[in-house]
């Protein structure tokens, strides 16, 4: 409180003054830095105070070092070094004088040990002093961190800064940082000001003081105003955690139709169980893997690679399972069951022996890490924003494929009436083959996705392969469409039972209700039509 | 011509196998045997292949030094595959068929609960190196992880001690989440922490899609008061976990989640800078500073000819255990159980943090509690240490079934759960 204030005394006189005198001598910089490398973390926040305020030039830049680990310890000397990480080495600066100290493995220095306590103590710190930062970016972050942790003393700080600020979003964020301070005012008039200033954000903060000032307030109108203003917000956030909730739904409802889509093709055109569709989908995210291994320092491009890779790789393995067992047990459903049972565990095994039974690490791409902040209660992550798109355009292209190319009209013909095709000159079985390579290489590119999710390991397949015939019977055996609404269905019911069940519960009444809806409707949602499908 | 050929064949090959036989037999009788019972595939493999590894390393030292009452000592490793009733398979497989005198292994409380019976029937001793739940003492398993009393606890009350003043309990849907969260609850109830500040959720093994739950802990945690999580999610579910606390900005400055069943092997597979700063609460870490840890770390490097593999607290826990286990049977003369039972408690050996191990008569040994913060190499940097060692507990305090029983293997007692109440002692299928 007081001390933010002094800090901020001695950043003005820093600022005034141009280049300062030293204000702490070279002793107590050497025992700051000394209780720095010992194991006293309450100290150290003295410590950190004494080097910002030690009028040093560089003093904001060593206490962000000591953040991000970029201020070390050379063991030998006992020297504090600016470090800069050049292949397996580090390139080391004294902080004090500036000059290069030389080179230095990791084992020849020490970091700066720090606790959580002491990162966001630091972070408060530098965001006061970023607060006349040149950067808008940095100032708005700034204030943004202030606001995640108020203090009254933030008022008197920002105001005189409100003045002179030229950003309209710095200027916003500095007004409701101030008027979340005269929430605490002892005048209720400013109080009655300050909440209808504040009454449309979103920010945890300003929630918590107006349910504070909702219960506690003496003053009668406040009271009310703050009610008021709390149900309103209390209405937004329902509503954005409703949004959010959906959001979650179609993102695993996406992951659900990317790993039946293929199970929908294979099931729906050849009436084939597969089981081993689920390690189909394995040998997808494998192919990610092996090609990350080839080219470890580009995620991205791997990825991309990879989507073909994925395909070209189950469609293989799919079209050898066609030619080499399931064409021998056509109209023989239960020996099929059995014989790609036996073919998934095959599979298993031989990914168990050829790379490792325990689960392979597959980097994500920095595009995908991270969030997409609409506001402060409704977030996206773009992963699985990602995801969804990949879905779509996966759908998009098998849609284009089955009813734009010849190979879609004539995988059409042989569902609807396989005899009748024959008889148009449809090779049936050679569209068998390529049917099931098809539905094998779009679960291979479902693994790909997968991969970015989940752990990649010899059990992938097992996760999946009940939710996709879930998916595959509840929509309706060999419709696309069905099978885009049946999983975004399933995903969203399963996302909005979640909250209140629990994720196993959630899980088990989705069943519980896709059994009973097929009691009613054998064939699915979108049952396929047609005299030759009815029989 | 044909039969004669036939009896010929019939006659050799009963020849040979009676002297394989005799020859197996002749060698069993020079070795001890050892059985590691540790999942090399499924979800718990991240956490236990590297157990597997450590006992080879351990038996081989020995050997080296002569091995055990003058035999060498054979490791017989199976494979339960993540997959409980295997476990108990696969025990009575090791030692009825394998003979072994010894068992380590287990990881999750249910794979231990599914071998325990079979352990009792068969009386062999398996040495469990895993933190637990407690509420349970057998003859036959000696507890070398932690006992909640030397991990949750003491997490717990480091985390008051930072101002946490809401809690989210998340664990993975069995037995050893479930009742040390009951634990916990009664425990924050008792400090005065209403039922409103706690919140409980439960996933399934293997659990990947983290986004409803992250959210709701990040709604709960912007209700103004210091929120953390107390995290005893086990398995590769943790990676997707921990992944998107990092994607959906969930820092540990804001709200640290503490977990039980994440080390250093755990977060090898993982990028952890955005993990920096959230929390773990073992007996050991790779990076405490004290010699016998280097000479360990650099013994199982060698053994395992990769500079970059992690030690952490279970590979401790089977150190000091089958440390302890060598004296016992040295002091005993025999592997005989019985005679080791008796033996082992008593039983001090060197930790690897510097300090003594103690067999108690309740089957559990004293540690030492640390608890350490993630830094972006995926090791761990200890924030605090209680200042000796502290004795297992095999029946907590704080829950009102347990809060009478102790376990004390020793005669006249002998018993895993006596009540000092009531002076009777219940079997091993109480309530």
């Amino acid at each position: 409180m007081r001390i933010f204030i002094l800090l901020l005394a001695a950043l003005f006189s820093l600022n005034a003054t141009g280049k300062a005198d030293q204000l702490i001598n070279e002793s107590e910089l050497k025992s700051a830095f000394e209780v720095m490398e010992g194991r006293d973390f309450a100290a150290k926040e003295a410590a950190l105070k004494t080097i910002l305020n030690s009028g040093l030039e560089n003093a904001q830049k060593i206490v962000a070092g000591v953040l991000e680990g970029d201020v070390m310890l050379v063991k030998k000397t006992n020297a504090v070094v600016f470090v800069e990480k050049k292949d397996r080495k580090y390139l080391a600066t004294d902080v004090l004088t500036g000059e290069k100290v030389g080179e230095f493995s990791k084992r020849k220095l020490k970091k700066f040990s720090i606790n959580n306590s002491l990162r966001s103590f630091i972070r408060d710190l530098l965001a006061l002093q970023d607060l006349t930062n040149s950067d808008p970016e940095k100032r708005l972050l700034a204030v943004n961190t202030m606001l995640a942790n108020p203090d009254a003393s933030h008022q008197a700080i920002l105001e005189p800064l409100l003045q002179t600020e030229s950003d309209e979003a710095v200027k916003a964020a500095m007004q409701l940082s101030i008027s979340l301070s005269k929430l605490s005012d002892d005048d209720p008039t400013v109080q009655l000001k300050a909440i209808g200033a504040v009454k449309e954000s979103l920010e945890p903060a300003v929630r918590n003081k107006l349910k504070v000032l909702a219960e506690t307030s003496s003053s009668v109108p406040v009271k009310k105003a703050a009610e008021n203003a709390l149900i309103k917000i209390d209405d937004r956030i329902e509503l954005f955690g409703h949004l959010e909730t959906l959001f979650f739904g179609i993102s695993a409802g996406t992951v659900l139709v990317l790993a039946a889509i293929g199970l929908a093709i294979t099931f729906g055109v050849m009436g084939v169980i597969n089981m081993a569709h689920g390690e189909l989908i394995m040998l997808g995210a494998y192919t990610t893997y092996l090609i990350q291994l080839v080219m470890p320092s580009m995620p991205g491009l791997s990825l991309a690679l990879a989507i073909p890779g994925a395909f070209v790789v189950s469609g293989l393995v799919g079209i050898a399972i066609e030619r080499g067992v399931i064409r021998f047990l056509y109209g023989r459903p239960l020996e099929t069951l059995l014989a790609t049972f036996g073919i998934s565990l095959i599979l298993q095994q031989l990914v168990r022996t050829l790379i490792s039974p325990q689960n392979v690490p597959v980097a994500n791409p920095e595009f995908m890490s991270g969030l997409l902040e609409i506001n402060s209660v409704f977030s996206l992550t773009y992963n699985r924003l990602y995801i969804i798109a990949f879905c779509l355009l996966v759908f998009a292209v098998l849609f284009f494929v089955l009813k734009k190319t010849r190979l879609g009209l004539q995988v059409r013909a042989v569902s609807q009436n396989r005899a009748m095709a024959r008889a148009m000159g449809v090779r049936s079985s050679r569209v068998d083959a390529l049917t099931f390579g098809l539905g094998a290489g779009i679960a291979g590119v479902a693994g790909v996705a997968l991969s970015q999710l989940t752990n990649v390991g010899p059990n992938l397949g097992q996760a999946y392969i009940v939710d996709s015939f879930m998916v595959v019977v509840f929509g309706g055996v060999g419709n696309l469409w069905g099978t885009l609404i049946s999983g975004l269905g399933l995903g969203i019911a399963n996302k909005f039972m979640e909250p209140w069940a629990g994720a196993v519960m959630a899980k088990i009444l989705v069943l519980v209700f896709v059994i009973l809806f097929i009691q009613k409707k054998p064939r699915g949602l979108f049952p396929q039509k047609g005299r030759a499908v009815e029989n | 011509m044909k039969l004669k050929s036939q009896m010929k064949k019939l006659a050799i090959a009963v020849a040979a196998t009676s002297v394989i036989t005799i020859g197996s037999v002749a060698q069993a009788a020079d070795t001890i045997k050892v059985g590691i019972l540790h999942s090399l595939s499924g979800t718990m493999a991240i956490s236990e292949t590297t157990l597997k590894d450590t006992m080879l390393m351990l038996i081989e030292e020995q050997n080296k030094k002569g091995g055990l009452l003058g035999k060498k000592l054979e490791p017989v490793v199976v494979d339960p595959a993540s997959n409980w009733p295997l476990f108990a398979e696969k025990t009575r497989e090791l030692i009825t068929k394998d003979g072994v005198d010894a068992i380590f292994g287990c990881w999750t409380s249910v794979s231990r609960k599914s071998v325990l019976p079979v352990v009792e029937e068969l009386k062999v001793p398996l040495f469990y190196p895993v933190q637990y739940e407690g509420e349970e003492s057998s003859k036959y398993v000696y507890y070398t992880g932690a006992a909640p009393n030397q991990q949750a606890i003491p997490a717990v009350d480091y985390l008051m001690d930072q101002g946490v003043k809401r809690w989210v309990l998340a664990g993975t849907d069995y037995v050893y989440p479930r009742t040390t969260n009951k634990i916990l609850e009664a425990y924050l109830k008792d400090k005065g922490v209403p039922a409103s500040d706690i919140m409980i959720n439960y996933t399934p093994f293997g659990h990947s899609d983290w986004q409803s739950i992250v959210s709701d802990i990040k709604k709960f945690g912007a209700a103004g008061k210091k929120t953390a999580v107390v995290s005893t999610i086990n398995g590769d579910a943790n990676v997707p976990f921990y992944k998107e606390l990092g994607n959906q900005g969930v820092s540990a400055e804001d709200i640290p989640v503490v977990a039980f069943s994440v080390g250093e092997e755990e977060l090898s597979g993982i990028d952890t800078k955005p993990l920096v700063g959230h929390l773990a609460a073992w007996n050991y870490f790779m990076s405490v500073d004290a010699p016998e840890n280097d000479a360990f770390i650099e013994a199982w490097q060698k053994f395992i000819k990769n500079e970059k593999r992690v030690t952490n607290d279970p590979m401790e826990a089977h150190y000091v255990g089958f440390n302890m286990w060598v004296e016992a049977v040295k002091k005993a003369g025999t592997t005989d159980s019985e005679a080791v039972s008796d033996a082992i408690i008593g039983v001090t050996t060197p930790n690897l943090s510097g300090g003594v191990s103690a067999m108690m008569p309740n089957h559990h040994i004293t540690k030492p509690v640390l608890i350490g913060e993630i830094q972006d190499d995926g090791q761990f940097q200890i924030v605090s240490q209680t200042p000796g060692l502290v004795a297992g507990d095999a029946w907590s305090d704080f829950l009102p079934g347990s809060k009478d029983l102790i376990a004390d293997w020793r005669a006249p007692l002998s018993c895993g759960n006596y009540n000092v109440k009531t002076a009777k002692c219940s079997g091993q299928n109480y309530e």
